[in-house]
C-alpha cells in the first residue's frame, strides 16, 4: 500500500488543486438553497419581483461556477489517475522483466499478469473515485452541516436522528450484505470453474459416462449460487427503498418541527426549505463516506498485491564491476564458448532437497554435449544455470573461464542461443520472430537459419512466407513448426553456445535427423548442449551426461556408457531393441 | 421528497456511468430473442403481474407525495401570512404524507423482493439448461466452435443477462410510470411552468448525446490499448525466459511504453469526458431550477400558484431527468441483454446428438463382452464433403492388440473417436461382438472401453477422486492397488497429503507425467473389457514407460486393446498394426508383414535409425 502510494507523490499539487476546486463546487452548491430561500422569503413573500429576477441571475451564475469547478475537478482527477496508473504499470513491467525465475515462480506467471493488468486497473478506478468522492463527500458533509447549523440550530436533532437511522442501515449492510458480495464472487467462480472443467473434459466425461455426476456437481454449485444471489438481492430490495424512506421521513419531521419554529418566528419559511436541502446533503455525504469504507479495502487489496511485486528484491543482478568477456572482444568473435560446471549444486528456494548436487563437467566448443535422464532428474535445472535464470547455490558455472556471476547478464546472454522446451513465439510475423535473434540480420541470414532448422520448407509453403502472421502464443503454427522456428531464431543469433532444452521432441524422426545433420555440418565451432528424451537423438554426441536424481550417473560416449553406466543402458534398452542398439553402434 | 434529491447528489464520475457509455452490442433477432426470454419468464407470470402492479403503485405514491408535501408547506405559509398555523390540518397532511411514503416503500421493497427471486430462478434455469446441453452436444459442435466461445456464452453472457434482467424489467415500469405521472402532476400545477421546464430537457439530451459520442471514441481506444497492454504483458511474462535469453528487455519495454502511453491518453480523456456528463446535466437541471424559481415566483406574486406548489414543482423538475436518462438507458440495456441472451439461446438450440433418447435395442453386459470389434466399410469425415476415411474394414479378434501408428496429425485418434461413438459415421458400421454400436446406448457402449487419453484431464478434486473417476464405488484398497499397478503409488505417497492432495484448478501442482500415471491408474481401476491407449505414455520418461508397459501388458492380457503411439519401438509387440497418414489408413498388417512390404510403415520405422 505504502509503496503504491509513493507513486502518487508527484501528483500532490494536482490533488491540492482538486481539493480547492471541489471546495469551490461545494460552496456553490450550498449557496443555491440559500438563494432559493432568499427568493421565497424576500421575493415571493415580500412580493418583490425585481428581487426574484436579480437573485435568479445570481443563481445561474453560481450554477455556472459550480459546473466549471466540477469539470476542472474531473479533469485533474482523470489526469492524476491515468498518469499514476501509467507509472505504476510501467514500474511493474520493468520490475517483472528484471525478475529472475525464482521470483517469477514465487508469484506464478498468471498472478503476475493479473497484478500488472487487473489490479492496476482497479487502482486507477479507485483513484478517480477517491479523488472525487473521497474529497467531495467530506467537504460537502461538513459544509452542509455548517450551513444547516447556521440556518437553524434547533432543527439539528432531526438530521441527527436521520443519521442514526442511516447508521443502522449501514451497519446492517456491513454485516449482512457486504461480506456476502465476496462469497457471491467465490460461488460464481466455482460455477464457472466447473463449467470450464466440463468443457475442456467433454471427451473424458463422456468416455467415463460421468455426465450425471458432473451434472450433479454443477447443480450443487448452481443451487448454492442462486440461493446466495436471492438472499443478497432480497437484502438490497429492502435496503434501497428504506434509504428513500428515511430521507422522506426526515423531510416530514423537518416540516412538522419547522412549522412550529416558523410559527414562533424563529425561522423564515424559505430557511426551512433550504434546511430541507441541507439535511439531504448531510445524509447523502454521510452515505458516501461509509461507501468509501467499503471501496477502500478492495482497492487496498489490489494496492497490496501490486506493492508486493514492487517490493520484491531481484535475486539476480549484474555485478558492480563486471568482468570483460573475452569472447566479446574485437577479433575473437569466432572463438567458441567453453562451458564449465565446477562442483555445482542447486537447491530451489524453500525446497528441502538439492535439485542438483556436485555437478562437474566441461562442454567444449565444436562438440556436442548431451544430457539425458528421467523425468524430474534436473536436466532443465542444469541448463537454466548457464544463462543465469538461476544462480548456482554452490560451486561455479564458468564460460570461457569466467564465472557467469561476474559478467553482465546481457553480455553473457548475447553468447547463448537458447531453444526452450515449449516453443515460445511472440505475436508478429515469422520474420520478426526470427529477428529477435539479431535485429541486424540480413535476409540471407534468416533464410540460412531457417534452412538449417528445417523450417524453410514450410515457411515457403505458406502464402505469405516470412511475412506470415504469428498469433499470440504462436497458436497458428503446429508444435513441430514452432520448435523449428525457435531453433532458427537461436541460429540467427550466431551464438557461441547453443542450448537445446528437449527441443526435438515435437519433431518426427526424419526431421529430427535432418536437423541434426544440418547443425553438425553448417554450424561449426559453437558449443552444443542438448537435453534429449530420445536416445537416438544423442547416439552420436561427443559427450553424454546421464543425470539421475540431480547427480551425474555417468559421463561418456554412447558406447562407453552402454558398458559402464547402468542407468544409461536401461534408458537405451527401454527405447531401442537389441538390433537397433547394434545398428546405433555401427553408425556411431 | 428525498428521492429526487438523493439521486441528484451522486458525486460525479462514478464507474457505472462510464460502463454504460460503451457502445453496446446488438442482437440479430431482437424480437425473437426477447420473446424467447419472455417464455422463460412465463411460469412466473403471476409473480410478474404482482411486480408490475406493485412497482406501479410504489411509483404513483412516490409521484403524488411532493404535491402533498407542497400542501403541507402551503399550510405553513398560510399560517405565517395569516392567522397562525392550523396544526391539526398540518398534522393530518403530514400523516397522509407519511402513509404515502410508507406505502411507496412497502410496494417498492416487495416488488424488488419478488423480482429478485424470479430473476434468479430464471438465471438458474438458463444455467442449468446450459449445463445439461453440454452433455447433449455432438463433438462436431466443438470442432466448429472454439472452447473459448462456448465458455464465454456460458459464463459472460449469462452473467450479462443476470445483471440486466432485473434492472430492465423494473426500470421499464418505474421509468415510464414516473415520466407520465410527473408530466401530469406538473401540468396540473402550471402549464406555463411545465413548458419552461420541458424546454430544458431536449438541451439535456443534446448534451448527453454530444458527450457520449465524443467519449465513445476514447472509450473504444481505452479498450483497445488496454487489450494491447494486457496482451503484451501476458506475452512477455509468459516468454520471460526468451526475453532474457535474447536480451529483448529494452525492446519489450519500448513496445510497452508505446501502448502504455496510448492507454494513459485514452484513459484520462474517456474518464474526463464521461465525468463531464454529470456536472453538465446537473447544470441544465440547475438552469431549469432557476427558471422555475423565476417563473414560479412571478406566478406566485400574481397569486396564480402557491409556494408549496413551486416547491413541489421544483421537486418534479429535479426528478424528471432521472427517468429520462433511464428510458434512454433501457433501450441500450435491452439491446445488450438481447445480444447476450441470443448467444445463450443459440447454444441451447444447437442440434443435439442423434438417438440420444432412443431406447437401445441391445444392452451388453461388460462382464460378458468378448471384445470382437468390427469395422465394416466405414466412411467418415469431420466436415461434409471432406471424407478422410473412405472405406475402412477391419476386424479385431478378442484379446488382440491393435496398434495405430502414423505421423503427427495423421488422424490416429479418429478411429478411437468413431469406436466410442463420439462422432456419427457417414457410412458403413462398427460393431462390438456382432452388435452395431448404434443399437446400444452410448453409455452402455462406452462402459465397454477403458481409456487413457493423450490429453490428460483431471478435475480439481483429490488424487483419489480422480483415480476413482470411472468407478466411483471403488474402495480405498482398490484405488491403491490400481495406483501400484500403474506405478503411480510411489509418487503419490510423496505428494503433500498423498491420495488426499487436491489437484488445483489448472492442474499445475503435478507434472504432466504424473497426470498420465493417474489416468492410467484410473483405467486400471475401471477394468473394462476393451482398452484404448491414446499416446498413453508420451509424457513419461522411457524408463518409467517401460515399467508401465509391463503393467499394461498384464492389463491387456485377454482384452482387446487399441494402442496409439508415435514411438514405434513401443508398439512392435502389437498383433496388428494400422498405419495412417493424412487421415487415411494406408497400410495394415503385422510388424513383420509391413516391414516386408517396404512401404510407408517401413519408411517411418527406418527413419528412426537410417543415416
Amino acid at each position: 500500500m505504502k509503496t503504491v502510494l509513493s507513486y502518487y507523490k508527484q501528483y500532490i499539487p494536482f490533488v491540492c488543486i482538486i481539493i480547492l476546486v471541489l471546495f469551490g463546487q461545494v460552496m456553490c452548491e450550498l449557496f443555491l438553497p440559500m438563494f432559493m430561500s432568499d427568493i421565497i422569503d424576500n421575493g415571493i413573500v415580500a412580493g418583490d419581483l425585481d428581487r426574484i429576477r436579480h437573485t435568479g441571475i445570481i443563481m445561474i451564475g453560481v450554477a455556472f461556477a459550480a459546473v466549471i469547478f466540477s469539470m476542472s475537478g474531473s479533469l485533474f482527477a482523470s489526469l492524476t489517475a491515468a498518469k499514476a496508473a501509467r507509472k505504476i504499470r510501467k514500474a511493474l513491467f520493468t520490475r517483472v522483466t528484471a525478475f529472475s525465475r525464482a521470483e517469477i515462480e514465487q508469484f506464478s506467471t498468471a498472478s503476475l499478469i493479473t497484478r500488472s493488468t487487473n489490479d492496476v486497473q482497479m487502482i486507477q478506478q479507485a483513484t478517480v473515485m477517491s479523488l472525487r468522492m473521497m474529497i467531495f463527500a467530506p467537504i460537502m458533509g461538513i459544509g452542509a452541516v455548517f450551513m444547516a447549523l447556521k440556518t437553524s440550530v434547533s432543527l439539528s436533532w432531526t438530521v441527527g436522528l436521520a443519521l442514526l437511522c442511516v447508521c443502522g442501515l449501514m451497519i446492517f449492510s456491513f454485516v449482512a450484505i457486504f461480506p456476502r458480495f465476496r462469497m457471491m464472487q467465490e460461488k460464481l467462480d466455482r460455477v464457472n470453474l466447473i463449467m470450464k472443467e466440463r468443457l475442456s473434459g467433454t471427451l473424458v466425461v463422456r468416455a467415463f459416462r460421468t455426465e450425471f455426476k458432473e451434472q450433479e456437481r454443477f447443480d450443487e454449485a448452481n443451487v448454492d449460487l442462486t440461493k446466495l444471489y436471492i438472499f443478497v438481492n432480497k437484502c438490497l430490495a429492502f435496503m434501497l427503498p428504506t434509504m428513500t424512506l428515511i430521507m422522506s421521513g426526515v423531510g416530514v419531521l423537518i416540516i412538522w418541527v419547522g412549522a412550529h419554529l416558523v410559527d414562533a418566528q424563529q425561522l423564515m419559511i424559505g430557511d426551512m426549505m433550504a434546511y430541507l436541502q441541507y439535511a439531504m446533503h448531510v445524509i447523502m455525504s454521510f452515505m458516501f463516506v461509509t461507501m468509501i469504507f467499503v471501496m477502500i479495502p478492495r482497492a487496498a487489496v489490489s494496492a497490496k498485491r501490486v506493492g508486493q511485486i514492487l517490493d520484491t528484491p531481484i535475486s539476480i543482478s549484474d555485478p558492480e564491476e563486471p568482468k570483460s568477456v573475452p569472447l566479446l572482444e574485437e577479433g575473437t568473435k569466432a572463438k567458441g564458448g567453453e562451458v564449465e560446471f565446477r562442483n555445482v549444486s542447486f537447491t530451489y528456494p524453500d525446497a528441502e532437497e538439492k535439485a542438483l548436487s556436485g555437478i562437474s563437467f566441461t562442454a567444449q566448443p565444436g562438440k556436442m554435449t548431451a544430457i539425458i535422464g528421467g523425468t524430474g532428474c534436473g536436466k532443465s535445472t542444469l541448463i537454466n544455470l548457464i544463462p543465469r535464470f538461476y544462480d548456482a547455490t554452490e560451486g561455479q558455472v564458468l564460460v570461457n573461464g569466467v564465472n557467469v556471476k561476474d559478467m553482465k547478464q546481457a553480455d553473457l546472454r548475447s553468447l547463448i542461443g537458447l531453444v526452450p522446451q515449449k516453443g515460445t513465439l511472440f505475436s508478429g510475423t515469422i520474420e520478426s520472430n526470427l529477428r529477435y535473434g539479431n535485429q541486424d540480420a540480413t535476409e540471407g541470414d534468416l533464410r540460412e537459419a531457417a534452412e538449417i532448422a528445417q523450417a524453410l520448407g514450410f515457411i515457403e509453403e505458406k502464402p505469405d512466407g516470412f511475412e506470415t502472421e504469428i498469433a499470440q502464443g504462436g497458436t497458428n503454427v503446429s508444435g513441430g513448426q514452432k520448435q523449428r522456428l525457435c531453433i532458427a531464431r537461436a541460429l540467427v543469433k550466431k551464438p557461441q553456445i547453443m542450448i537445446f532444452d528437449d527441443s526435438f521432441s515435437a519433431l518426427d524422426y526424419a526431421t529430427d535427423r535432418a536437423l541434426r545433420n544440418a547443425l553438425r555440418e553448417r554450424v561449426t565451432g559453437s558449443t552444443f548442449i542438448i537435453i534429449a528424451q530420445r536416445i537416438n537423438t544423442i547416439l552420436d554426441a561427443d559427450q553424454i551426461i546421464v543425470l539421475e536424481d540431480g547427480q551425474i550417473a555417468g559421463i561418456g560416449t554412447h558406447d562407453e556408457l552402454m558398458g559402464t553406466c547402468q542407468v544409461y543402458s536401461e534408458i537405451a534398452r527401454s527405447q531401442l531393441s537389441e538390433e537397433e542398439l547394434e545398428r546405433g553402434r555401427d553408425n556411431g | 421528497m428525498a428521492k429526487d434529491l438523493g439521486e441528484r447528489k451522486h458525486p460525479p464520475g462514478q464507474g457505472g456511468r462510464a460502463a454504460k457509455m460503451m457502445p453496446g452490442e446488438k442482437a440479430n433477432d431482437f424480437k425473437g430473442t426477447i420473446l424467447k426470454l419472455a417464455s422463460y419468464l412465463k411460469p412466473y407470470r403471476i409473480q410478474l403481474a404482482n411486480v408490475f402492479f406493485m412497482a406501479m403503485l410504489s411509483t404513483i405514491f412516490a409521484i403524488v407525495s411532493p404535491t402533498i408535501l407542497g400542501m403541507a408547506t402551503d399550510e405553513v405559509v398560510q399560517g405565517v401570512m395569516g392567522s397562525g398555523i392550523d396544526y391539526d390540518a398540518l398534522l393530518k397532511i403530514l400523516i397522509i404524507l407519511l402513509a404515502m411514503y410508507l406505502a411507496s416503500w412497502l410496494f417498492g421493497a416487495l416488488q424488488a423482493w419478488i423480482m429478485a427471486i424470479v430473476s434468479q430462478k430464471v438465471i438458474y434455469t438458463l444455467r442449468d439448461g446450459m449445463s445439461k446441453k453440454l452433455d447433449r452436444l455432438p463433438l462436431k459442435y466443438f470442432d466448429r466452435v472454439p472452447y473459448g466461445e462456448v465458455q464465454s456464452r456460458m459464463i459472460n453472457d449469462i452473467e450479462t443477462v443476470n445483471q440486466t434482467l432485473t434492472a430492465t424489467i423494473t426500470q421499464m415500469i418505474t421509468a415510464i410510470v414516473t415520466l407520465i405521472g410527473i408530466l401530469i402532476m406538473m401540468v396540473r400545477i402550471s402549464l406555463i411552468m411545465t413548458l419552461v421546464a420541458l424546454v430544458v430537457i431536449p438541451a439535456s439530451f443534446l448534451i448527453i448525446k454530444i458527450v457520449v459520442s465524443k467519449s465513445q471514441r476514447h472509450f473504444k481506444n481505452q479498450q483497445k490499448f488496454l487489450g494491447k497492454v494486457n496482451g503484451h504483458v501476458e506475452e512477455m511474462y509468459s516468454g520471460h525466459d526468451i526475453v532474457k535469453a535474447f536480451n529483448l528487455e529494452e525492446m519489450s519495454e519500448e513496445t510497452f511504453d508505446e501502448y502504455n502511453d496510448a492507454l494513459c491518453e485514452a484513459a484520462w480523456k474517456s474518464q474526463f469526458l464521461s465525468g463531464l456528463m454529470m456536472p453538465l446535466t446537473q447544470f441544465i437541471g440547475n438552469l431549469a431550477y432557476v427558471l422555475v424559481c423565476l417563473v414560479g415566483g412571478y406566478l406566485a406574486l400574481m397569486g396564480r400558484i402557491s409556494i408549496g406548489q413551486i416547491q413541489a414543482f421544483i421537486q418534479y423538475v429535479r426528478s424528471f431527468n432521472q427517468p429520462v436518462q433511464q428510458v434512454a438507458n433501457i433501450a441500450n440495456q435491452l439491446q445488450s441483454t438481447a445480444a447476450a441472451a441470443e448467444r445463450v439461446f443459440e447454444l441451447l438450440d444447437e442440434e443435439e446428438e442423434v438417438d440420444l433418447d432412443k431406447k437401445p435395442a441391445v444392452v451388453l453386459d461388460p462382464e460378458e463382452v468378448q471384445g470382437r470389434v468390427t469395422f465394416d466399410h466405414v466412411k467418415f469425415g469431420y466436415k461434409e464433403n471432406e471424407p478422410i476415411i473412405t472405406d475402412f474394414s477391419f476386424e479385431a479378434r478378442p484379446g488382440q492388440r491393435v496398434a495405430i501408428v502414423g505421423p503427427t496429425g495423421a488422424g490416429k485418434t479418429t478411429i478411437v473417436k468413431l469406436l466410442m461413438r463420439f462422432y456419427e459415421l457417414d457410412g458403413g458400421s462398427i460393431s462390438v461382438d456382432g452388435h452395431d454400436i448404434k443399437d446400444m446406448s452410448r453409455s452402455n457402449l462406452r462402459a465397454l472401453f477403458g481409456m487413457v487419453l493423450q490429453e490428460t484431464w483431471l478435475n480439481s478434486s483429490t488424487v483419489k477422486e480422480n483415480i476413482r473417476y470411472g468407478r466411483t464405488d471403488a474402495t480405498d484398497e482398490e484405488v491403491r492397488a490400481a495406483a501400484k499397478a500403474a506405478h503411480a503409488h510411489r509418487f503419490i505417497k510423496t505428494l503433500p497429503k498423498g491420495y488426499r492432495m487436491k489437484i488445483n484448478e489448472e492442474a499445475t501442482n503435478i507434472s504432466a507425467g504424473q497426470k498420465q500415471l493417474i489416468t492410467i491408474a484410473s483405467a486400471f481401476l475401471e477394468d473394462a473389457p476393451i482398452l484404448i491407449f491414446d499416446e498413453a505414455t508420451s509424457s513419461v520418461d522411457t524408463r518409467t514407460e517401460r515399467q508401465i508397459q509391463s503393467a499394461m501388458a498384464k492389463l491387456m492380457a485377454d482384452r482387446t486393446s487399441f494402442i496409439i503411439a508415435h514411438r514405434l519401438s513401443t508398439i512392435k509387440d502389437a498383433d496388428y498394426i494400422l498405419v495412417m497418414n493424412e487421415g487415411n489408413i494406408v497400410e495394415q498388417g503385422s510388424h513383420d508383414e509391413l516391414l516386408e512390404k517396404n512401404g510407408f510403415y517401413a519408411d517411418l520405422y527406418n527413419s528412426q535409425f537410417a543415416d
